[in-house]
């Protein structure tokens, strides 16, 4: 049954009325009854920004949410499409096993993960998720097909990071890694220009996590200035997993909280809490991936008019020239965000939509206003001459000229969902956009 | 270890509590009538780590269940540690009140069913001298409203059992919790459009969890409905009876 919703990405921009429906399993033997119709996107736990899970119908994966089967020596772990990340870890890190890669937020479902072939702190040792996916069931109306590298491996590879267009993902196989202890070993460096940012992250390629939160309001020889956290996971400590978060924006905030003075004093503090030089602590998972699932419906804090993620991706050769292009830019507007966060990528892998490339990324939260979109486009070209792109799990306003300039695979992606018959039944306002369905 | 018995194990609430104790490690046998959908909750509960998950078939809607379940709970080793009882139905009132037979099995579905499985267990945790007893009834069962009193009348009468039931078994060391659920997004009300004061059913499962754990008797869940139904209790009823509630 179908009910009408208002909804919208954790942005909480753009907001649109669509008819929601939770298909569910019958049985262990039968299919999933998905409604008749064109125009579906699939939806799980709404934690992309933009407008790539939204269409005036939805498929929610909310009753997909059951693990099917878990070998304890190898570490396979088969589940519904719609469990989410954080109920994995409750239940697996008691067990000693722990995610492949995880993303900013727990609150996002396996089959999000695959969407959207998430990355995490260890991109540039482990890859995307999709690295550790073995196998993926995909619902094409009727249509099942159960899709790994061996077999439909076009499919497979145009469902990660196929965000949503290839059909329903009902359920999910990939592998978790051991782990002795909840705890991560974390290390922060602090650095004083972009270069010795950049530096840093080569000297501690071997470490398995790392990511800078970058001050994008600094400027001159200031420029690019960063904290940068190093991790491993620890052997000691208890296998405890995480609790539910204690505090919550409980409305939208008014609009003048977040404001150029607000978000300047912000950054300064935030810098300066941070003693030189390096020092190791413990700290458990939650807090070290997941700092802002602590406080629920953080996306609040932007107020009723949303925000926006700009997160984009440069080539490693483009590195400290792009990216000083653009902070350089960034603080020029003083509309600089709380949270810029800046990852170097590992290499590159098959999917025709997935978003890293070898180099470097940037994510940049924005409030919406006025003047935001100008600012916004300007970043482009600067994106667009580096040969970098942009997230799609995170956008809301790129052009269809910049997508398919910046992602060349596209026509390969929409021949493949073509040739399933997936074009006229799954499209998102995204996809719509960016003259991915026609 | 403990041996964990639920019934209407399908409920969206259920599933919700039975993950959480499943993943604590416990034993669970699950009662409900749609047993491919149990075999599907079985599956996921043994993954998170549950010691054992049996599956019986129930039917609260069906005359012999309650002789049925005595020989059923005889195959059900000692102790009984938890009983949850969260099966129902939300009938249409209009309907009920044009089909008497409707309305006596939605009383049977959503009351007396709950008062045969009460019985039963009590006695054995009587005698044990140990146990918790959880049993979901609702807010509509508190005062009688004009849209739902049917259902509220079923879940009324198993809150005022309840409160006999616990003053009794207290004297015995057993637990008994009477949850009163608000508006929960379900599949039993997924008809209804959704406003700011709806629940999700994991969250009033945690919520279930904790006071099971507490040893706590009556919660409204989430807390706020106390002072909603605080508020419909204490309306004077000549002013009640003009009011479309």
């Amino acid at each position: 049954m179908a009910t009408i919703s208002q909804i919208s990405g954790w942005g909480n921009y753009p907001e649109i009325a669509a008819e929601i429906h939770t298909p569910a399993r019958q049985s262990l033997q039968q299919g999933i009854a998905l409604p008749s119709g064109y125009g579906f996107i699939p939806r799980g736990a709404a934690r992309s920004y933009g407008d790539s899970a939204l269409a005036h119908r939805v498929l929610s994966s909310r009753c997909l949410n059951r693990f099917i089967s878990f070998d304890n020596d190898s570490g396979l772990l088969t589940c519904d499409a719609g469990v989410t990340l954080g109920e994995i870890l409750t239940t697996f890190v008691p067990k000693g096993w722990f995610l492949p890669v995880t993303p900013g937020t727990k609150f996002i479902t396996v089959g999000g993960a695959v969407a959207s072939d998430v990355h995490g702190k260890n991109h540039h040792l482990d890859g995307c998720f999709s690295e550790f996916v073995t196998e993926i069931i995909v619902q094409i109306g009727d249509q099942v097909y159960q899709c790994s590298r061996q077999q439909y491996a076009d499919l497979f590879h145009a469902t990660c990071g196929g965000m949503g267009l290839t059909g329903l993902i009902t359920q999910v196989s990939f592998s978790l890694k051991p782990i002795k202890s909840a705890y991560i070993r974390q290390k922060n460096i602090k650095t004083s220009c972009l270069a010795e940012s950049l530096r840093v992250f080569d000297e501690y390629v071997d470490s398995q996590y790392s990511v800078a939160w970058i001050d994008c309001l600094a400027t001159g020889e200031a420029l690019g200035r960063s904290i940068i956290s190093v991790g491993e996971h620890a052997d000691q400590g208890a296998l405890e997993p995480h609790q539910a978060p204690k505090l919550s924006i409980p409305c939208h905030f008014p609009d003048f909280v977040l404001n150029p003075l607000s978000v300047q004093a912000f950054n300064f503090l935030y810098y300066g809490k941070e003693k030189a030089g390096p020092e190791e602590q413990l700290l458990h998972y939650n807090p070290y991936f997941y700092p802002l699932d602590g406080i629920a419906n953080w996306n609040r804090m932007y107020g009723r008019g949303g925000f926006t993620q700009y997160q984009f991706a440069l080539p490693k050769t483009a590195g400290l020239e792009g990216l000083s292009a653009i902070l350089d830019r960034i603080a020029k507007s003083k509309q600089g965000s709380f949270l810029a966060v800046l990852k170097a990528f590992g290499k590159h892998n098959n999917n025709p939509l997935s978003f890293p490339v070898e180099g470097y990324t940037l994510a940049l939260d924005f409030k919406i206003n006025a003047r935001i979109w100008s600012l916004l486009n300007q970043l482009d070209e600067v994106v667009i001459h580096y040969g970098g792109r942009l997230y799609l799990t995170k956008d809301a306003r790129m052009t269809e000229r910049f997508f398919k300039a910046t992602y060349p695979r596209w026509q390969e992606f929409n021949a493949i969902r073509d040739k399933y018959g997936a074009t006229q039944l799954y499209s998102s306002l995204q996809s719509q956009r960016l003259g991915i369905s026609r | 270890m403990k041996n964990i018995l639920i019934f209407g194990a399908t409920s969206a609430i259920a599933e919700a509590l039975a993950k959480q104790y499943a993943n604590d490690g416990h034993q669970l046998t699950l009662f409900a009538r749609n047993e491919d959908k149990l075999a599907l909750i079985e599956q996921d509960l043994r993954v998170r780590g549950a010691s054992g998950v049996a599956c019986v078939s129930f039917d609260a809607g069906a005359d012999d269940c309650i002789a049925k379940l005595q020989r059923q709970l005889a195959d059900i080793a000692d102790p009984i540690d938890i009983c949850v009882i969260a099966h129902g139905s939300l009938p249409d009132q209009g309907e009920c009140q044009e089909d008497v037979q409707k309305t006596l099995s939605e009383i049977q579905v959503n009351g007396t069913s709950a008062i045969g499985i009460l019985t039963l267990v009590a006695n054995r945790m009587e005698q044990q001298k140990n146990g918790a007893i959880a049993v979901i009834t609702s807010v509509a069962g508190i005062r009688g409203r004009q849209s739902n009193y049917v259902y509220g009348a079923a879940k009324g009468l198993v809150s005022v059992f309840l409160q006999g039931l616990g003053q009794r078994l207290a004297k015995s060391g057993v637990h008994v919790l009477d949850i009163k659920p608000g508006f929960v997004d379900t599949p039993m009300t997924a008809h209804i459009e959704k406003g700011a004061l709806w629940a999700q059913p994991e969250k009033v499962a945690e919520i279930i969890y904790k006071r099971i754990a507490k040893k706590s008797h009556e919660s409204h869940t989430p807390f706020f409905w106390f002072f909603i139904m605080t508020i419909i209790r204490f309306i004077p009823t000549a002013i009640f009876n003009k009011l479309k509630l």
